[in-house]
């Protein structure tokens, strides 16, 4: 038992750390944000060069290796950061390709993901579907040599700024059937997919996508034909882990800056910390915070090393349950004890407290996990 | 980072459980399992079984009985009897008069007092709360007058868990009213309960139960040699008991003991013909209890291996570990008491009639954890001791 991050793990998420106080500070992210592109290319060329890109990529594919455990410290700091660049989005869809892809597409996609050249996004949710993975009714039906693709996907995070598209397809069965779900790399250009590009209220870029008869060769799938839904539960976990962990990152700084509040905030002349129904519900964060980052530990050592799938679901959905409700908490406490100030767009608590909110739903809210936690 | 234990504390681990099933006795573990009473007998025959074994009292000093264990391992070890069904083991003297007669005794003091608690010859209860002085405990009143050799109490204490099995009461008076700041003024002393003046009267608990008891003091006459530490320095001893805690205060064992019991018996009561395990709106409250209870246990650990690697003594952490532990505590015996429904009702059997003990148990064991979120420091005390010492509140 050992709950410290290794030398390596806690180097990588101090470089961020440091990176973000000096580069990415509040008023810089401000800028990105309302940017054309809604992130930044140099911030990405840093991540890049951090080797943060390459941390999660095999080492066969010049990458670090790293599992989610190894991303833990790094998410963090990215959650502390409210950072807006598709790191996520491009790690994860990256999973599909070193977990199931064939030696060509890892060759053609990882290393360039780790020179920061490329980026991807993952196209599963469907309007209807909810958090229910097996809902695809997108169809991809053989055609020549290939497949051809139709349907709608929704709220494709970062995928306006993706070069590659990982796309969950029908290739049979029915529109919930558990089998007969295939997953396609596409590339971001490709004729008959049009795009409908927003922002989401956590200030990430997203898009909702349309596949009108969109061609991809045979060698554009990955993993084996029908057989995807078991690869997109693995690489949800290990989003969902993932995502918990900026969680984490995310709930201790909106604590740090909450206490710093009602430390220099003054009402009635003191400090409005000196009020002891403010100061418990301050220490009620804090408790929700260790909660949260103890089952964040859990979901980072557990969604990889786990390798009965059903225990993992168990693990990773109970992390999940326990990091949405600190979110809620921590989020919506944050708010209150800042007053009409936290309302504002001028302090960071609000942009944390939308994130934290987005995070609480994405990959599955509190009802969707505990159901899966007792299934 | 690794969360699971290595392959040493697993051994351990282990051995503790192997141990256990072999020497905790059956109907100890019955009465415990089905919250039944615990005599004084039951109390001390379980003591003197781990006195023998050598594990009654892991963290004293070597010379007096300790056996060494880390921090991890005093760990494991408790949870593993949370776990099993042993009884308590009661904490006045064991991890409270000695660790104080450990740092602050006289060698009489030493000599005559711990042994006695190691082998449990003595029954020792706690004598701090009193009537206008719960968790402003400063405030106290009961009076110990200096006459030379002796001392001469007159006050009251309350709260005192166990006082009518105890030969010894360790108490917080006051032994100088005139001092300017009223922590000054207080002294730890040790009275033997069979001293004259000194009386016990019983406070049954709304399940029926006897657990504590008022102690009155009228001109009792304590040696001098019973004053631990200086006189009027009895706060500076009080506070250090604060960072002595036990490792369990999460109570991670128990509560694992009870869920388990939980889930077994919500899936033998039937709710319109099916188990109410799988009645979706009961199965959800028995989640979120289990999943806080997982967190709860992470967090345990990694405030262990912070302590190990620090060496330092828990400080505001125990705080944390007590307000979850004891809610999670309460939310188990609420659903223990939800899963048998109107059956609840039932207390006591009235002319011997036939009685499900078991069921009839478990309204009065909700009613009594309600103590939980009370005792040694309200969760609103352990609100104000985090908000103080780790956030600067």
């Amino acid at each position: 038992m050992n709950f410290d991050y290794n030398e390596e793990q806690q180097l990588l998420a101090d470089s961020v750390k440091r990176f973000i106080g000096k580069d990415y500070g509040f008023e810089e992210r401000k800028k990105i944000v309302a940017s054309d592109k809604g992130y930044s290319e140099d911030v990405w060329g840093t991540l890049a060069e951090m080797g943060l890109l390459g941390l999660p990529v095999p080492t066969d594919h010049d990458g670090f290796g790293g599992g989610a455990l190894d991303m833990m410290g790094v998410m963090e700091s990215i959650g502390e950061g409210l950072v807006v660049e598709p790191f996520l989005a491009t790690t994860m869809s990256a999973q599909f390709v070193s977990r199931a892809g064939s030696d060509a597409q890892k060759k053609a996609l990882l290393p360039q993901i780790v020179e920061g050249k490329l980026k991807m996004a993952f196209a599963q949710t469907e309007k209807g579907a909810r958090y229910n993975l097996a809902h695809v009714a997108t169809q991809a039906k053989k055609s020549g040599g290939g497949y051809v693709i139709d349907g709608e996907k929704a709220v494709v995070i970062h995928g306006p700024c993706a070069d590659k598209i990982v796309v969950s397809a029908r290739t049979s069965g029915g529109t919930t059937d558990a089998r007969g779900i295939s997953l396609f790399l596409v590339d971001a250009k490709a004729s008959g997919m049009t795009m409908k590009a927003y922002r989401t209220l956590d200030e990430l870029r997203a898009c909702d996508i349309t596949f009108k008869g969109v061609s991809v060769p045979a060698d554009a799938l990955i993993g084996k034909e029908g057989e995807g839904l078991a690869l997109i539960e693995e690489v949800v976990d290990y989003g969902t882990a993932l995502v918990c962990a900026e969680a984490v990152g995310a709930i201790k700084s909106t604590n740090d800056a909450t206490l710093e509040y009602l430390k220099t905030r003054k009402q009635f002349g003191v400090p409005i910390g000196a009020f002891q129904a403010l100061q418990h519900r301050m220490v009620d964060m804090v408790i929700s915070y260790e909660q949260a980052k103890s089952m964040a530990c859990l979901a980072c050592d557990k969604a990889d090393s786990e390798k009965d799938p059903a225990e993992r679901k168990r693990l990773v959905s109970a992390a999940k349950v326990r990091v949405s409700e600190a979110c809620r908490h921590v989020s919506q406490e944050s708010i209150q004890l800042h007053g009409g100030m936290g309302m504002t767009e001028e302090m960071k608590v609000s942009h944390t407290f939308r994130r934290l909110t987005m995070i609480a739903q994405q990959f599955g809210d509190i009802d969707h996990h505990l159901e899966r936690f007792a299934g | 980072m690794d969360l699971n234990y290595s392959n040493e504390e697993i051994a351990f681990r282990d051995e503790v459980r192997g141990w256990l099933a072999k020497n905790l006795p059956a109907d100890l573990s019955d009465k415990v399992g089905d919250h039944e009473h615990l005599s004084k007998d039951d109390l001390v025959r379980w003591h003197k079984i781990l006195a023998k074994q050598g594990w009654i009292a892991p963290s004293w000093p070597k010379e007096w009985g300790g056996n060494g264990w880390n921090v991890v391992q005093r760990y494991i070890f408790e949870e593993e009897c949370g776990y099993a069904g042993t009884p308590p083991l009661v904490p006045f003297g064991l991890s409270m008069c000695a660790p104080v007669l450990h740092k602050f005794g006289t060698e009489a003091q030493k000599k005559r007092f711990l042994p006695r608690i190691y082998n449990a010859d003595d029954f020792w209860c706690q004598g701090y709360s009193e009537p206008g002085s719960g968790s402003d405990l400063a405030s106290l009143k009961t009076k110990a007058e200096n006459r030379g050799d002796h001392y001469v109490v007159n006050g009251q204490k309350i709260w005192t868990t166990l006082g009518h099995y105890a030969d010894w009461i360790f108490c917080l008076v006051r032994t100088d009213s005139g001092a300017s700041k009223r922590q000054e003024g207080i002294s730890f002393l040790l009275i033997d309960m069979k001293t004259p003046g000194v009386t016990v009267r019983p406070l049954i608990l709304m399940d029926g139960g006897h657990e504590v008891n008022e102690v009155f003091f009228e001109d009792v006459k304590v040696p001098a040699e019973n004053l631990v530490y200086e006189e009027n320095k009895g706060w500076t001893v009080a506070k250090y008991l604060l960072g002595h805690e036990r490792m369990n205060t999460g109570r991670i064992g128990v509560s694992k003991r009870e869920l388990a019991k939980l889930k077994e018996f919500a899936s033998t009561q039937a709710k319109d013909g099916k188990p109410l395990i799988d009645d979706v709106r009961f199965r959800d409250k028995m989640s979120r209890v289990e999943i806080e209870l997982m967190a709860l246990e992470i967090t345990n650990l990694r405030f262990l291996d912070q302590m190990r690697r620090s060496g330092q003594p828990p400080g505001a952490d125990v705080s944390m570990l007590k307000i979850k532990g004891t809610e999670i505590q309460q939310s188990l015996t609420e659903l223990m008491m939800q899963a048998v429904g109107p059956m609840a009702q039932p207390f006591k059997p009235v002319n011997g009639g036939e009685f499900d003990a078991f069921t009839a148990s478990l309204a009065p064991r909700y009613a009594n954890m309600r103590k939980t979120t009370i005792y040694a420091g309200s969760n609103e005390i352990q609100r104000n001791i985090i908000s103080k010492m780790s956030l600067g509140l």
